[in-house]
C-alpha cells in the first residue's frame, strides 16, 4: 500500500488523528523547552555529529577494535550480513541453552530482522517486555513509533485489551491500574526466561561495554535474571571512547521525550560470573547505506524520534502509514536504501519543511536527503501522469496563441464540468484540497480593459 | 568468506574521506550544583531525604523483606543475600550506595561493587541510594572523566523510579522496576 492509500486510512477516525497529531507536537514542545535548558545545545549537537562522522568514516577499525575489546571482557562476538543470519545466530543460541521461552527488551533491530515470527516459527515464545510493545505484541501490529510503540491505541482499546488478555476489569481505562497489571504479568515471563534479548544504544570502541537505557527497567530486569543476554546492535552504533557517551546520553532522551536522561542507563562490560552475553554485529544493508555518498549520513541516526515527533506528515498520517520499521522521515531516508521500489513512495510524504533536521540531535540533513531520494527514485521508476502533463505545458507555454486559448478553455471548463471528472482518483491533487474560484476573465484581458 | 570478512571487506572497498574526531570541551552548569541536583531528582519523580529525614521515614515503615549493601544501615537488612537474584522476587526494599551524582539530570553511578546482585536495583519493589554531598559533578562530561578507564562489568546511572508513559502519554511510575527512589543526602 502507498503512503497516501495508507495514511487515508489513518485519518477515516478523525478525533484520534487530531489527538495523534496533537499528543506529538507536546512530546515535541516538550524537546524544545529542556532544550533552551542548555546554552550549549548547539554544540552538543555538532559534536554529535561529527563524532558519528568519525565513525563513518573508519567504521572498519572501529567495529575491529569494538570485538577486540568485547572478547577480552569475556563477551562473545557475532557477525551477520543480514536479517536472516541474525536470526540463525539468535535461535542458535537458544538451541544450545534449550531454551524455548525469552524476554525481549524495545529492539528497532530485531523488528527490522522479524525475529519474532521467526523465533516463533521455531518454537520459540518471545514476550515483549516493554510496556507499549508488549500492547502491539498482544495486538500483532509493529511499533507505529521509534519511541512511543503504542502511540496510535487509544486507552479505551488498550482496556479492552487487557481485559481480554490479562483479566483486568472491564471498562477500567485508569492507566496505572493497566500498567499495574501489565507489571504482573511481565514479572511472571522476567522470572522464567533463561535468555532475555536487548538491543543497543551505543558500543564504545575503546572499551568493547555497550549501553542500553530504559525508562522501565525492563531490559536490566530481563537481563540480570537470565543466564545469557542477547544484544543485537546494527554496526553502526559504534562510538570511539567512553567520553563520548556523555554528548550522546545528554542528547538521547532530552531529543526523544524532552527529559533530562532515561531512568537506567546500563553499560555492560562483562557477564557476572556464570553468565553470557553475546553481542550480535548486523549489516542488512547497513555498508550499501555507507556507499551512498548521498545518503551515507542517515547511518548517523540515534533512534530518538524526535524527527517523527515533529514531521506534520508523520503526526497527520501515523506510523502504519509508512510500512517500514523505522516510520517518519527517518525512515523514509533509510527505507529506499533497503527496497526503492518498495518504499517509493516515502520520500514523498514530506512537506520538505526542514523540520526534522532542525531538531535531529546529530544533524542528519533529513529533508535535503529526502529531496534526493526523490530524484533517484523518479529516474528509476518514472513518474506516471506529471511526466505527461509537464510535456503538455511546455507546448503551451512556448505559443502565446496555444496559452491564451487554454486559458479561456480551463476558466470555461472548470466553471462547467462535473466535480467528479475534477476529483478524480487519478488526480491525486484533488483529494483533500478545493480550487480555486475561477476567475471571470485573464489578467490580460482585465489589463487591456482597465489600463490601456 | 565468514560475514566477518565480508562486512569489514564491506566498508574498506568504500572511498571515505577521512574525518577527525573532535575534542570534548567540559560544559559545566550555571546552578548550584546540590540544588540542581535535587531538582533533577524530584523532576525525575525521585525523592531527596536527609540522613535523619531517611532514618525517621525507615523506623515507621513496616517492609518485611529489606537488604542494605550499605554497612551503616546493614541493622535494616531483614534478610541475608541470596545466591539466586530470583529469590529476592519479594524484596520490598533496597538500600545501595551511589558513587557519585550528576546535578544536570539526576543520574546517580553505581557497579559492581555497589551491587552485589545487578538485579538488586530492578527488582526490589523501592529503592534507596545514599549518596555523599561531596561526590556530585555538574554534567555528564564531569561524570564519565571521573569514571575514566575504570573497569567494572556492569555500571550504571540510576535518574528515578520505573516510569512508562506508553499509555496515552500518561505518566505511570512503577513499570517493571523500583516504584519509588529516595536519595539519602550525607
Amino acid at each position: 500500500m502507498s503512503h497516501p492509500q495508507a495514511a487515508t486510512e489513518f485519518l477515516k477516525d478523525q478525533a484520534k488523528a487530531k489527538w495523534h497529531d496533537e499528543t506529538l507536537w507536546f512530546v515535541r514542545d516538550k524537546r524544545d523547552r529542556i532544550s533552551k535548558t542548555l546554552p550549549e545545545w548547539e554544540d552538543l549537537r555538532n559534536l554529535a555529529s561529527q563524532i558519528k562522522e568519525n565513525v563513518l568514516s573508519k567504521l572498519d577499525s572501529y567495529l575491529e577494535e569494538f570485538e577486540k575489546n568485547a572478547v577480552r571482557n569475556g563477551m562473545r562476538v557475532h557477525w551477520a550480513k543480514d536479517a536472516e543470519e541474525h536470526n540463525e545466530i539468535v535461535l542458535s543460541i537458544l538451541q544450545k541453552q534449550k531454551c524455548t521461552a525469552i524476554v525481549k527488551s524495545k529492539s528497532i533491530l530485531t523488528e527490522e530482522c522479524h525475529l519474532n515470527p521467526y523465533l516463533e516459527k521455531n518454537g520459540i515464545e518471545v514476550v515483549d517486555t516493554d510496556l507499549g510493545e508488549r500492547i502491539v505484541q498482544f495486538l500483532n501490529q509493529p511499533p507505529s513509533h521509534i519511541v512511543l510503540p503504542a502511540i496510535h491505541l487509544k486507552k479505551g482499546e488498550i482496556s479492552d485489551l487487557f481485559h481480554e488478555k490479562l483479566h483486568t476489569e472491564k471498562g477500567n481505562e485508569d492507566p496505572a491500574y493497566l500498567t499495574h497489571a501489565a507489571r504482573l504479568h511481565l514479572r511472571e515471563k522476567f522470572l522464567k526466561a533463561k535468555v532475555a534479548i536487548t538491543g543497543v544504544n551505543f558500543a564504545v570502541a575503546e572499551t568493547g561495554e555497550f549501553v542500553v537505557c530504559t525508562n522501565e527497567g525492563n531490559a536490566d530486569m530481563g537481563v540480570h535474571l537470565a543466564d545469557v543476554h542477547i544484544a543485537c546492535m546494527g554496526i553502526e552504533k559504534i562510538i570511539p571512547r567512553r567520553k563520548d557517551l556523555g554528548v550522546f546520553l545528554r542528547l538521547l532522551a532530552r531529543s526523544a521525550t524532552g527529559q533530562p536522561v532515561t531512568n537506567y542507563n546500563s553499560h555492560f562490560r562483562s557477564p557476572a560470573t556464570g553468565k553470557e552475553i553475546h553481542v550480535i554485529l548486523v549489516d542488512n544493508g547497513r555498508t550499501a547505506q555507507l556507499a551512498r555518498e548521498k545518503f551515507k549520513n542517515s547511518l548517523k541516526c540515534i533512534r530518538c524520534g524526535a524527527c517523527m515527533n515533529t514531521c506534520p506528515i508523520y503526526r497527520r498520517s501515523g506510523g502504519f502509514s509508512y510500512g517500514s520499521t523505522v516510520p517518519g522521515p527517518i525512515g523514509s531516508i533509510l527505507s529506499p536504501g533497503l527496497d526503492m521500489k518498495k518504499y517509493s513512495t516515502l520520500p514523498f510524504a514530506s512537506t520538505l519543511c526542514g523540520s526534522c533536521s532542525d531538531v535531529c540531535p546529530v544533524k542528519i540533513n533529513i529533508h535535503e536527503q529526502l529531496y534526493e531520494w526523490r530524484q533517484e527514485i523518479t529516474k528509476t521508476h518514472g513518474e506516471l501522469g506529471k511526466g505527461l502533463s509537464m510535456k503538455l505545458a511546455n507546448g503551451i507555454f512556448k505559443s502565446p496563441l496555444a496559452y491564451k486559448i487554454s486559458g479561456n478553455l480551463m476558466r470555461t471548463a472548470l466553471k462547467t464540468l462535473p466535480k467528479s471528472l475534477i476529483y478524480h482518483p487519478i488526480n491525486s491533487w484533488g483529494k483533500g484540497r478545493n480550487l480555486p474560484e475561477t476567475p471571470q476573465e485573464s489578467f490580460k484581458e482585465w489589463y487591456q480593459k482597465n489600463r490601456t | 568468506m565468514s560475514s566477518r570478512e565480508s562486512i569489514l571487506g564491506a566498508i574498506r572497498a568504500i572511498t571515505q574521506e577521512k574525518k577527525n574526531l573532535p575534542e570534548l570541551p567540559s560544559f559545566g552548569i550555571s546552578e548550584e550544583i546540590e540544588t540542581a541536583f535535587k531538582k533533577s531528582i524530584e523532576g525525575n519523580k525521585g525523592e531527596i531525604l536527609s540522613e535523619i529525614e531517611f532514618l525517621d521515614w525507615l523506623s515507621k515503615s513496616s517492609w518485611a523483606n529489606v537488604f542494605s549493601a550499605v554497612s551503616a544501615y546493614a541493622t535494616a537488612s531483614t534478610l541475608e543475600l541470596p545466591q539466586d537474584p530470583h529469590e529476592l522476587e519479594d524484596l520490598n526494599l533496597a538500600i545501595l550506595e551511589g558513587q557519585f551524582g550528576v546535578a544536570e539530570n539526576g543520574a546517580i553511578w553505581l557497579d559492581d561493587r555497589q551491587l552485589p546482585h545487578r538485579a538488586l536495583p530492578f527488582i526490589t519493589e523501592h529503592l534507596v541510594i545514599v549518596l555523599r554531598k561531596s561526590r556530585l559533578f555538574p554534567t555528564l562530561h564531569q561524570a564519565y572523566e571521573n569514571i575514566g578507564d575504570e573497569h567494572s562489568g556492569f555500571g550504571l546511572f540510576i535518574a528515578g523510579p520505573s516510569k512508562t508513559a506508553d499509555i496515552e502519554q500518561s505518566l505511570v511510575i512503577g513499570a517493571h522496576g523500583a516504584k519509588s527512589l529516595r536519595v539519602v543526602m550525607i
